[in-house]
């Protein structure tokens, strides 16, 4: 399938499984024609309307390449309007495999790169075999590290040195999604239909039909959450953090070295009482392209979805080498602001890092490596004012976790957003001075678990995305 | 070290509430005078009251606004209720943009704004007149390009 210069098409079949659930639904409507007995007219259009679109798919894959040139992947695509795209490797923030169960079936997967800057949308090739797929993201994850691909260099078919560093049991999964909140919406939602059912059955045709939309919803975030977390497994690679999980789509994404933004660690209220947590963590883009699958519009990527605090606390260990605990509580008259979330006000630094913890039932936890604080802020607003109380808030380039140093005394605010500053700006020229690989000491995904660092550093105006080495 | 925005800001917030409040208060004496003469008058006061109150509000608002160059970061402070302070290090800055509407162009004002990766970063400095925040633009950008740091 390959041409000169390099240029490669996608698998034969990637229409069809992009075509998704449309496919499904035609073969539901033309299957018992193309079997049936008759060849009366209505059945002759629907043929009509299959081969149109078999030729039109057929087409979109025919004009559809892509390539690897030194350190960009380029993508062709598109008959009338031609689009030529070049994502330059420097700038992947992680490489995911996704396999939906369509895709599965046929064998084939698909390969999508996140981009950093501030448009940064996400490479998608959608679908290759599924045999290409994992040399290719390793090849991919090495350019992007070295940025050159030295000729002649084999490309590894076997990771060897990774370990598995948790996995998630199936019942413990179910457990923690029926005691987390989003369950206990759906068994409330549950319990209440079969009361209705059992009460009065007549009445339960109409509110099932009035509430469908709810229903539905409830049931397709429950659903949407086991589909994904099912049998999580993560695994320390040499390039980077692997999670390997999913029931009928299933997703490999890699975490790249050093991209981290912040990792969030979350105790829901029925949760704590059994010691479990969940961790996530935040990449950079903010974007919201259209077209993309749903894993790709959660803000968060969970590396653990439920598990122990032991467990939780190894893969810290992994992320963030250097972290600090979130010990220094809230001065007690702040109970009168704020008297649900006073008791888990907390924060925490070293000189790389910032942890605070925050949550009114739930206990969440952020960390903030200092070499990626965007900016930092003090607000006081008017009760605080009065309680002589400020926030100081560390911005990261991440989607949604940012730390927030809540319901300080002044004279402490005041003092830590100086030194905050300070330490920041000592993280930041410590990683622009970071050769290649690097210093083990506070970057995310440090030496301590065998990882070389990679984040590289780049003159904003270098690139043309956005201009950044993200 | 803190610069503060021109004094033409604050003739500027004081047109746009005496605008506002004009444009308010004959609407109030218009939809009063159905009532009365006496309703008419109450209303056209209580907006003009109100306006003389957002006078008073704006002008503590505009003097909040400051910012400072330091070495490696722009300081930017401003509120009166909710009190802000953003550090933002030059090496964060992605791109700055200079903005004028029309009530600022015709005061020869001008609006910089800095912007980082990060979203929830807050450093728009307004008011600034036109020589100043081409200064301003430029001395930024200068600075940000020495310093740039990788995300």
């Amino acid at each position: 399938m390959s041409e000169p210069d390099g240029w490669q098409r996608l698998h034969p079949l990637s229409p069809i499984v992009r075509g998704g659930r449309v496919t499904i639904g035609m073969a539901f409507v033309i299957l018992p024609t193309v079997f049936g007995a008759g060849k009366s007219r209505p059945e002759l259009i629907e043929l009509g309307v299959l081969g149109v679109l078999v030729a039109l798919g057929f087409l979109s894959w025919l004009v559809t390449r892509w390539r690897v040139d030194q350190d960009d992947l380029q993508i062709e695509m598109g008959l009338l309007r031609r689009q030529s795209l070049r994502f330059p490797l420097s700038q992947v923030q992680a490489i995911d495999v996704v396999r939906p169960g369509l895709a599965r079936l046929f064998g084939v997967a698909e390969l999508r790169l996140r981009m950093g800057g501030a448009s940064g949308k996400s490479a998608r090739l959608a679908y290759l075999h599924e045999r290409e797929v994992e040399p290719l993201r390793r090849r991919l994850l090495k350019l992007a590290e070295r940025g050159v691909e030295e000729p002649g260099e084999p490309v590894q078919e076997v990771a060897h040195d990774e370990r598995v560093l948790a996995r998630v049991p199936t019942g413990r999964l179910v457990a923690s999604i029926l005691i987390s909140d989003v369950g206990i919406v759906a068994e409330a939602v549950a319990v209440g239909m079969i009361a209705t059912i059992v009460v009065a059955p007549g009445a339960a045709a109409g509110v099932a039909g009035g509430g469908a939309v709810w229903i539905i919803s409830v049931a397709q975030l429950v659903w949407r959450r086991f589909n994904q977390e099912y049998r999580l497994s993560v695994v320390a690679a040499p390039d980077g953090l692997l999670l390997r999980g999913g029931l009928i789509a299933l997703t490999a994404e890699t975490i790249r070295p050093g991209r981290v933004q912040a990792v969030r660690m979350v105790e829901p209220f029925l949760w704590r009482r059994l010691g479990w947590c969940r961790l996530e963590v935040d990449l950079a883009g903010r974007q919201r392209s259209e077209g993309e699958g749903q894993a790709q519009r959660r803000a968060l990527r969970t590396v653990l979805p439920v598990g122990s605090r032991a467990l939780a606390e190894e893969l810290l260990d992994h992320l963030l080498p250097d972290r600090p605990r979130a010990q220094e509580p809230a001065p007690r008259r702040v109970r009168w602001k704020s008297p649900l979330r006073y008791r888990m006000l907390a924060w925490g630094r070293t000189t790389s890092c910032v942890a605070t913890t925050s949550g009114r039932l739930r206990r969440a936890t952020n960390w903030v490596p200092l070499e990626k604080a965007q900016s930092l802020r003090r607000v006081q607003g008017p009760v605080q004012r009065r309680l002589r109380l400020a926030s100081v808030h560390v911005d990261t380039a991440g989607r949604s976790v940012h730390a927030v140093i809540r319901d300080r005394d002044v004279v402490e605010a005041d003092g830590a957003l100086e030194e905050l500053v300070a330490s920041a700006r000592a993280a930041r020229r410590a990683m622009n001075k970071r050769p290649l690989t690097g210093d083990p000491r506070c970057g995310p995904l440090g030496a301590s678990s065998r990882l070389s660092f990679t984040g590289r550093a780049r003159p904003p105006w270098s690139g043309d995305e956005g201009g950044q080495a993200l | 070290m803190w610069r503060r925005p021109s004094a033409r800001l604050l003739a500027l917030r004081r047109v746009q509430v005496a605008v506002v409040a004009v444009a308010a208060a004959v609407a109030a004496g218009v939809g009063g005078s159905t009532a009365g003469l006496a309703p008419a008058l109450g209303s056209v006061a209580a907006v003009l009251a109100a306006g003389v109150a957002a006078e008073w509000f704006v002008r503590r608002r505009v003097h909040a606004w400051a910012y400072a160059e330091r070495e490696d970061d722009l300081l930017v402070r401003r509120g009166v209720m909710f009190s802000r302070l953003s550090v933002v290090p030059y090496g964060r800055m992605q791109f700055i943009d200079v903005t004028a509407g029309p009530f600022e162009r015709s005061f020869g004002l001008a609006t910089v704004r800095m912007h980082t990766a990060a979203a929830a970063s807050d450093a728009r400095i307004p008011g600034l007149e036109r020589e100043e925040a081409a200064r301003l633009r430029d001395r930024l950008a200068e600075r940000g390009e020495s310093q740039a740091a990788g995300i």
